[in-house]
């Protein structure tokens, strides 16, 4: 069985699928970068080893 | 996004003009109406750097990101509902719904998934007040003006700047949790701007509203009277933009750029306002389509002044405003 070109249909459904992939990281990216902030004012060193703002 | 499947003969390309065209991406962001987005994001921006209090650049970022989605997710919401007359229209008859690349349910579920996220978001991120002014935005925009108000009166213009011109609020409320007397002013800008820019436009371009029966002024009341609300609507804008230069925006580059930005917007109006039509065509309307190029330099003039003056209040160049 030989290889086909991919259909033109292929490639939207591609950039349909590659733009979800990135909105979802850049969601979880938000809610992440969020979370440290709201946590612990914005101290990323103090995200990482656990504290939180009222410590 | 239809969701066609592809058989064999789809794939030997012997049948493409029966195969429903998919979206792409793109198609999707074009329903956010990505050129009125960088409107928004710039005066939401200005909104939320002019406030008296500061806010964590994160957290800013995310609050202007919510801003661009709610009001993007109001456009999709308006490219649903008036799918009709934007496939009668040349100038919308190639959005993604006209075009069959989106269908009206997707862009309906699109526009309220996006709602429901950015408000939820901004209240998270920001406070439930300035969540509440973007949710009001978005129905401002998709049921008072798109569904109720733009089919059945001439003024739609400018009750649809209305919803534009909430942006600087909602930024100004997410860093200080309330509305003030310097963010209603900034409303007002945008709000007195909307209709001469608007006007200004549809005296120069062949509208095609009316075969859609979108009552705009210029077929409504005619062009003379357009003219005239043209030259009342810039007078009023610049009261309210004068009006700025007596509060906390008003810092020394605001002031001088207000003076002048409507000196020249006003002197804009009166020749408008004084042009008749023949004199307009011999000329392809030249003077109005300069006075549309200017406002646009106007709004973003005035919005960067205020961000230039807070900037310089920062690094103390000059004492608090």
């Amino acid at each position: 069985m030989s290889i086909r070109p991919d259909h033109e249909l292929h490639s939207r459904r591609l950039s349909r699928n590659v733009g979800l992939g990135l909105i979802l990281v850049t969601f979880v990216a938000l809610v992440f970068g969020l979370t440290v902030v709201k946590i612990t004012e914005g101290d990323v060193a103090r995200a990482i080893t656990g504290a939180t703002a009222n410590e | 996004m239809t969701d066609a499947s592809i058989t064999a003969s789809d794939f030997e390309g012997s049948h493409k003009s029966s195969i429903s065209v998919e979206a792409e991406f793109k198609d999707y962001f074009e329903l956010l109406k990505p050129r009125v987005m960088r409107l928004v994001v710039f005066t939401g921006l200005v909104g939320l750097v002019a406030a008296p209090s500061s806010i964590h650049p994160f957290v800013g970022f995310v609050a202007i990101l919510c801003i661009a989605i709610g009001g993007g997710a109001a456009g999709a919401l308006n490219m649903w509902w008036d799918a009709d007359i934007d496939a009668i229209m040349k100038r919308t008859s190639n959005r993604p719904i006209p075009a069959g690349k989106v269908n009206l349910q997707e862009a309906c579920g699109f526009g309220f998934a996006l709602s429901g996220f950015s408000v939820m978001m901004l209240g998270l991120a920001t406070n439930w007040f300035a969540a509440g002014l973007l949710a009001f935005t978005i129905f401002f925009y998709v049921v008072i003006y798109t569904i109720w108000l733009k089919r059945i009166t001439p003024q739609n213009i400018v009750i649809g700047g209305a919803a534009g011109a909430f942006p600087p609020v909602i930024g100004w409320a997410a860093v200080t949790g309330n509305v003030s007397f310097e963010s209603i002013l900034m409303f007002a800008l945008i709000f007195m701007w909307t209709p001469p820019h608007f006007w200004a436009l549809a005296l120069f371009t062949r509208s095609d509203y009316d075969n859609a029966s979108v009552p705009m002024l210029t077929v409504t009341h005619g062009r003379k009277s357009t003219r005239t609300h043209i030259l009342v609507y810039t007078i009023l804008l610049a009261v309210f933009a004068l009006a700025m230069c007596f509060t906390d925006l008003g810092g020394p580059i605001f002031i001088v750029t207000a003076i002048i930005l409507n000196a020249l917007f006003l002197k804009g109006a009166i020749a408008i306002s004084k042009r008749d039509e023949t004199k307009s065509e011999n000329d392809n309307f030249h003077v109005e389509r300069k006075f549309f190029k200017f406002s646009l330099l106007y709004l973003f003039m005035h919005f960067g002044a205020v961000v230039i003056d807070r900037g310089l209040v920062q690094l103390a160049l000059w004492g608090t405003s």
